[in-house]
């Protein structure tokens, strides 16, 4: 029940992180990207941000441990080669991205705004993972 | 230095990062949302709830950062329909064959120093900003 109730309350407290830093707004984002333009620095913060309490987070707290506190294994994985898939694959979404500044996280926690434009565009991004997944069966 | 940091892009992506934190802590999993979006649906049945759990959390999350914590949405997306379906078959298609975007390597990736998401970082800014530079400054 624990781990359901973690779930739930982590993808509130992301949410609230995607609303508040900006990142629901594409224009934040392509203004990011576009570094030839009227640079906005906000994606930086964003990311540094995040990682400034998760880094640490995991170091101290994570990477001691065998399993998580719900004693369920660390879904991560430890491979460290980098392979074509990877960053052929990371190309891809970077396409994807820079199209429309939209990516996964910004655009669920989005779905209450934008809601018809938001369905098809993670329509879209479910029907592109799933005919991934089928490919590579 | 005030006029330099945008407090709640800082104070937001810290929130991510606590996030991130006590998901894999307590229940071991990664908040890559590209990974909970296809694993919602396609998953095995015992690794789906969760997962559905995180989304509608995030979709309620994001509602009340927006209307309660200053946030905004803005009034309308700007991309045309085509370009939204294209962008996200596109994301689709890349996050599933390299592992993720930019929360599950941007953050937990980065954070856990794997050079796999170093790479991945690295490879998608650039071409995101390639992407922009060509659709807004050539196109």
């Amino acid at each position: 029940m624990l781990r359901f109730i973690i779930a739930l309350v982590c993808g509130l407290v992301f949410g609230l992180g995607m609303g508040i830093s900006g990142m629901v707004d594409p224009q934040v984002v392509l203004g990011f990207l576009d570094i030839t333009g009227q640079w906005n620095p906000d994606l930086i913060f964003v990311l540094g941000g995040a990682i400034l309490i998760f880094m640490p987070g995991y170091f101290f707290f994570i990477r001691p441990r065998e399993t998580s506190l719900q004693g369920l294994k660390f879904a991560y994985s430890n491979k460290r080669v980098i392979d074509k898939p990877l960053v052929i694959g990371a190309a891809i979404f970077g396409i994807g991205w820079g199209l429309a500044g939209i990516c996964p996280g910004p655009a669920v926690s989005s779905l209450s705004a934008n809601t018809a434009d938001i369905i098809l565009f993670i329509v879209a991004l479910f029907i592109g993972q799933y005919s991934v997944k089928k490919l590579m069966q | 230095m005030e006029n330099i940091i945008s407090w709640p892009a800082l104070f937001g992506g810290m929130l991510l990062g606590v996030s991130a934190f006590v998901l894999l802590l307590v229940n071991g999993k990664i908040a890559g949302i590209s990974g909970i979006v296809a694993g919602s649906v396609l998953a095995e049945k015992s690794d789906r709830s969760w997962r559905i759990l995180f989304l509608i959390g995030m979709v309620a999350g994001g509602y009340l950062g927006v209307h309660y914590f200053g946030g905004y949405f803005p009034e309308t997306l700007s991309s045309s329909t085509p370009t939204l379906i294209i962008s996200g078959f596109l994301v689709g298609v890349g996050t599933a064959l390299g592992n993720g975007c930019t929360s599950g390597h941007g953050i937990c990736g980065i954070g856990r120093l794997s050079p796999r998401s170093f790479v991945a970082v690295i490879t998608f800014l650039v071409v995101a900003m390639l992407t922009v530079f060509i659709t807004r400054h050539l196109l």
